[in-house]
């Protein structure tokens, strides 16, 4: 059905380390300047919803003021606390970093993805894809990537040998876990429909002819929106951006995790963050929205896949921007509650409901039918189970207010 | 071949290392931090046997999952988190002795089954799997011949859940 | 070296170059920023007052507990994403086995929220 990257089926000779040489070139100058650009429109679009000028000092807008900061902190004194276990607090801004990095191998970045040419480039006589690597389980390195990052910030924490940095650092663990569970199970539903877990699958199911002829063949719309929803919520509390950052509460934990943290090293964290915001919303842009995926214009038919990509990167871009800007923080509690108690059981749900869909569809059966007792017995199983709670609620109330009698 | 050689006995140096400096290491957080060593390194392992979607479980369960929970089960205890000097168990010598039977009995049974047979690797892994991945061909077989372990893992999983919070809680 | 580890080479270089690029910043850094040590610059920041006590603490058990719900969930996912790669191989059959190995799980979850774990108080 699917195969890997036709780049490596062939023999090994210099074209294709070159290649693979430019891909590598090309994908990490590609993310250090997206990054760069990220921490720029972040301030400046930031200040322009609260009605402020933002940095408009350095360069024309201000372009260059993360530039100027960048530099500023390579002159900054570098304090490593007496109390801080030196090993795993240098240790740690590595493991914050390079899984971010790692994460863009997987991303598809353009190509042509139609039946005939696969999303398949020919660079130096040799086919290949345009995306620095595609393992055949894409979606899983994705995943444990996160899973590492979460080191980084947990490792940080505890190595300062401070109270608001392990505050900080437990609250932001227990946070990312909770939460990559349901990114987990929302990916399960886009990963049912490509019948693959590789990343070039992925937008290979989303590309050509759409719904209707309007609609675009986008996962977000064969999934039914809500695995989206799901992953967009999920991934915002995994990047730790508000309104999910807790984990760096100004008002009650200091700088949380990095408090102790200055100088360049201060800066390696900082970069992660945005550096893990451009990621996420590239694993967005292809999980759900097609990646390179779109309809061709004018001029060559590659010029295409990288500017529909950038395109949708930078309206998720936009997005994180406009959530920052908008709500208020969460209260931990709430934010528990809505991880364990909304997004996994409806994450859960809607697989299973998927999953029906997919394999009556094969037997033949009506997909209405079907649905409609999906979401009866669903929505019976809701009942009873909110009705258990409020008797149960009830019982407990009913028992306190007899025991303060007595 | 002579690559994926020098890769094995590279990682197999890592995890021979971290291995024996989780069992002599003076402070839990760093036992557990090269426990996390010794699992990646595995991983690596896993990855050049071709096996990449169990390599991807073990970051993802082991790396991701168990360590946090460790971790996680330190910080609750209230152990000092610095070094510790008297973490040395005093029968250190009673369970390295058992450690190395353990090992050679292990040893035995491997060299017993396979009597020093070299399985050669797929050259391509799209020869050895269904659909282009080796996850189908995982899938495949837990849905035959491993179904009822695999149901069991749930009611495993559900009574670790349910002791745990019997434990946690006063009443 | 077979067509399938260069894949993985190649994820390997791209993360070699982020360790890297990590070296080469600290390395710059500790090139250009000045030194000047006094005791009292690196007593941890407790809000401009001494430290009290020593800093690591003991944490609560709540976050034991969502770990462990995390691993269980977890493990799940690792076994739906291949079952989600062969959905249609399996029809009905594998359906409804996935359906009770998640109801069982599930029942994990349900059994925390009802013993009020999953409440943050």
């Amino acid at each position: 059905m699917f195969a890997l990257d036709p780049l490596f089926s062939g023999t090994f000779d210099g074209a294709v380390f070159l290649i693979v040489l430019a891909k590598v070139v090309i994908a990490f100058a590609l993310l250090l300047v997206s990054v760069l650009f990220m921490i720029w429109f972040e301030r400046k679009l930031h200040a322009d919803m609260s009605n402020r000028l933002g940095p408009n000092r350095a360069g024309p807008f201000g372009i260059l003021q993360t530039l100027a900061d960048g530099i500023k902190f390579f002159f900054k004194e570098d304090l490593l606390p007496d109390r801080a276990d030196k090993r795993i607090f240098i240790l740690a801004p590595f493991l914050s970093l390079v899984p971010a990095f790692l994460v863009f191998s997987v991303i598809p970045l353009g190509g042509v993805f139609t039946a005939e040419k696969q999303g398949i480039v020919t660079v130096f006589g040799r086919e290949t894809y345009v995306q620095l690597a595609d393992p055949p389980i894409g979606v899983l390195l994705i995943l444990a990537c996160s899973s590492i990052a979460v080191y980084g910030v947990m490792l940080a924490g505890w190595s300062s040998g401070s109270k608001y940095p392990l505050l900080g650092s437990v609250r932001a663990t227990a946070q990312m876990v909770s939460y990559e569970a349901a990114l987990g199970l929302s990916v399960i539903a886009v990963v049912m429909l490509a019948g693959s877990l590789s990343t070039h699958d992925m937008v290979m199911v989303q590309a050509g002819e759409g719904f209707g002829g309007i609609l675009p063949r986008w996962n977000l719309i064969a999934t039914g929106v809500v695995p989206f929803v799901i992953f967009v919520i999920a991934g915002t509390a995994e990047l730790n951006r508000p309104p999910f950052d807790l984990v760096e509460a100004e008002q009650e934990l200091v700088g949380g995790f990095h408090t102790e943290y200055s100088s360049i090293r201060f800066a390696l964290f900082f970069l992660a963050e945005f550096m893990n915001t451009v990621t996420m919303s590239a694993i967005i842009v292809t999980l759900f929205l097609g990646g390179p995926a779109g309809p061709t214009f004018f001029g060559p038919a590659l010029m295409w896949g990288p500017i529909w990509f950038a395109s949708k990167l930078f309206l998720f871009l936009f997005m994180f921007v406009w959530l920052r800007a908008t709500l208020p923080r969460f209260r931990y509690d709430q934010l528990m509650d809505l991880g364990w108690k909304v997004l996994i059981p409806i994450s859960l749900g809607w697989m299973l409901l998927l999953a029906s869909l997919n394999v009556a569809g094969d037997a033949g059966w009506n997909t209405f039918v079907v649905a409609g007792a999906a979401v009866l017995i669903g929505l019976v199983a809701y009942l009873m189970l909110a009705g258990a709670i409020a008797t149960s609620a009830r019982r407990r109330e009913q028992a306190e207010l007899e025991g303060s009698i007595r | 071949m002579v690559a994926q050689n020098v890769f094995f006995y590279l990682l197999a140096g890592i995890i021979l290392f971290s291995a024996f400096r989780v069992v002599t290491s003076n402070n839990v957080v760093h036992a557990a931090l090269y426990l996390v060593a010794v699992l990646a390194a595995v991983a690596a392992e896993y990855v050049l046997l071709a096996a990449e979607f169990v390599a991807a479980t073990q970051v993802l369960v082991y790396i991701g999952a168990i360590i946090v929970l460790f971790l996680f089960g330190i910080m609750l205890t209230r152990a000092k988190l610095g070094s510790d000097q008297d973490l040395t168990h005093p029968h250190w010598a009673l369970s390295a002795a058992t450690a190395v039977v353990m090992f050679g009995v292990m040893g035995y049974a491997l060299v017993d089954q396979f009597h020093w047979t070299a399985t050669p690797l797929p050259a391509d892994t799209r020869l050895v799997s269904v659909d282009g991945s080796n996850s189908a061909t995982v899938s495949d077989s837990v849905f035959t011949a491993y179904l009822v372990p695999f149901e069991v893992v749930s009611v495993l999983l559900l009574a670790a859940l349910v002791g745990a919070i019997v434990l946690a809680r006063k009443d | 070296m077979s067509d399938f580890l260069r894949d993985y080479l190649t994820v390997g270089i791209f993360g070699l170059t982020g360790v890297a690029l990590v070296g080469l910043l600290l390395g710059l850094g500790s090139l250009l920023r000045p030194t000047r040590p006094q005791p009292q610059k690196y007593i941890n920041y407790e809000s401009g007052v001494d430290p009290v006590g020593t800093g690591w603490g003991q944490s609560n058990v709540r976050y034991y507990i969502f770990a462990l719900l995390f691993v269980m969930f977890d493990v799940e996912a690792v076994f739906i994403f291949p079952f989600a790669t062969r959905v249609d191989a399996y029809g009905w059959f594998g359906l409804i086995e996935m359906g009770i190995f998640i109801v069982v799980l599930a029942l994990g979850l349900l059994y925390a929220w009802k013993k009020k774990v999953l409440r943050w108080v």
